[in-house]
């Protein structure tokens, strides 16, 4: 799977599948603070992600 | 997942059940435009300033609130005010974006910025009165941009001063007044800040008061407005960064937790507002430029008063 990360600006890959969620837990990534595309596609914690994937993680949080 | 309230993909999952695309944006602008009409927060013929970073939260609260002053008639103009408190690597980016998004949506857009009127940037006076005060980046650009936004929207004839806070900024900003024993700052706070009225101040209002921060990026995002998503250089030195995470983490294990805080805080909030009113003391004027203060000398002031003694 690979992760584009831009809450680190930063890009890597790795053997995954499972839900959004478990990916979450294995990045220690906590979900209140992200939100998760597929595709340009917004996905729930719920829903299921594949090892052939490109997911990216975007910032909830921004400003001061 | 599908939608709770069709058959389309889910987007977000709520307490209450899941929302499309079309229903989420549907459920957020409701959510402001009730808060807006709930608190009467604009009404007919004012003059609005939408005070505007650029960021998310202020770019979906200028357009919504012009969206809801046209679907409800109420004759309003709106402007945009962006304070530039010079912080390199930052607020430039945001600046062009906000100004791009004021010409595309047709709305006039003011600036000012901290080295036009105080003479120093954030950058260049943080350190110095950082030496002498031990104040925080946060402490010196709060005071200075709430005076600028204040009097440059007074200057420009506003009634009202509209600001992006949503309900993560009030969340924590009620957390820290009791985590500091300031509980008396909080009677400030609720959707209409501020407890003394005064001629010389222009009320400030928060449509955005009952939507998270996740869900302003995610209707950011589902609009397709160009924003970025950076955060403040200097806000990990603050206090608010910690307080931040720490409702995060909660949230996340106790789902409800921010708007629980929200709904106890404004059963609270009379009487905080009763309690500031009883040692009311009248607004005073500034001796050094007559802008409104509590003492002899504003804040703002006094951070000038430091950075001139070098």
């Amino acid at each position: 799977m690979k992760i584009i990360n831009e809450v680190s600006k930063s890009t890597e890959t790795f053997p995954f599948s499972g839900s959004v969620q478990e990916l979450l837990l294995h990045l220690k990534i906590n979900p209140e603070t992200v939100l998760i595309t597929r595709n340009n596609e917004v996905l729930l914690e719920s829903e299921a992600v594949e090892d052939s994937d490109t997911i990216t993680i975007l910032s909830v949080v921004s400003g001061g | 997942m599908s939608c709770s309230k069709c058959s389309e993909k889910g987007v977000l999952e709520l307490q209450h059940g899941v929302l499309c695309k079309n229903h989420f944006i549907t459920y957020f602008e409701n959510k402001v435009f009730k808060t807006i009409k709930k608190f009467n927060l604009i009404g007919r013929n004012e003059n609005v300033c939408v005070a505007t970073s650029g960021g998310k939260d202020s770019l979906t609260v200028l357009y919504l609130v012009k969206k809801y002053i046209e679907k409800e008639k109420l004759q309003s103009d709106i402007f945009a005010l962006v304070v530039d408190e010079g912080i390199s690597n930052y607020r430039e980016h945001t600046i062009e974006d906000l100004e791009n998004f004021c010409k595309e949506h047709k709305v006039r857009l003011e600036s000012v910025s901290n080295k036009e009127v105080f003479g120093h940037t954030l950058e260049e006076a943080y350190p110095i009165v950082n030496k002498d005060t031990k104040k925080k980046p946060c402490n010196i650009c709060g005071v200075w941009r709430r005076y600028l936004l204040n009097k440059v929207s007074r200057d420009l004839g506003a009634t009202k001063v509209v600001t992006g806070h949503n309900l993560d900024d009030e969340a924590q900003a009620v957390m820290m007044n009791i985590f500091k024993a300031n509980t008396k700052l909080s009677a400030n706070l609720g959707p209409i800040s501020g407890v003394k009225e005064d001629t010389k101040f222009v009320q400030r209002v928060k449509p955005l008061y009952f939507c998270t921060e996740k869900e302003t990026r995610l209707y950011v995002l589902l609009k397709g407005f160009t924003v970025q998503f950076t955060e403040c250089p200097f806000s990990h030195v603050g206090y608010r960064a910690h307080m931040r995470d720490m409702l995060n983490d909660f949230e996340y294990k106790y789902k409800g937790t921010k708007q629980g805080i929200i709904n106890s805080f404004l059963q609270l909030l009379p009487m905080l507002q009763e309690k500031a009113t009883e040692n009311y003391t009248p607004i005073a004027s500034c001796e050094t430029c007559e802008e409104p203060c509590n003492g002899k000398v504003c804040n703002a002031c006094k951070i000038m008063e430091v950075l001139n003694e070098v």
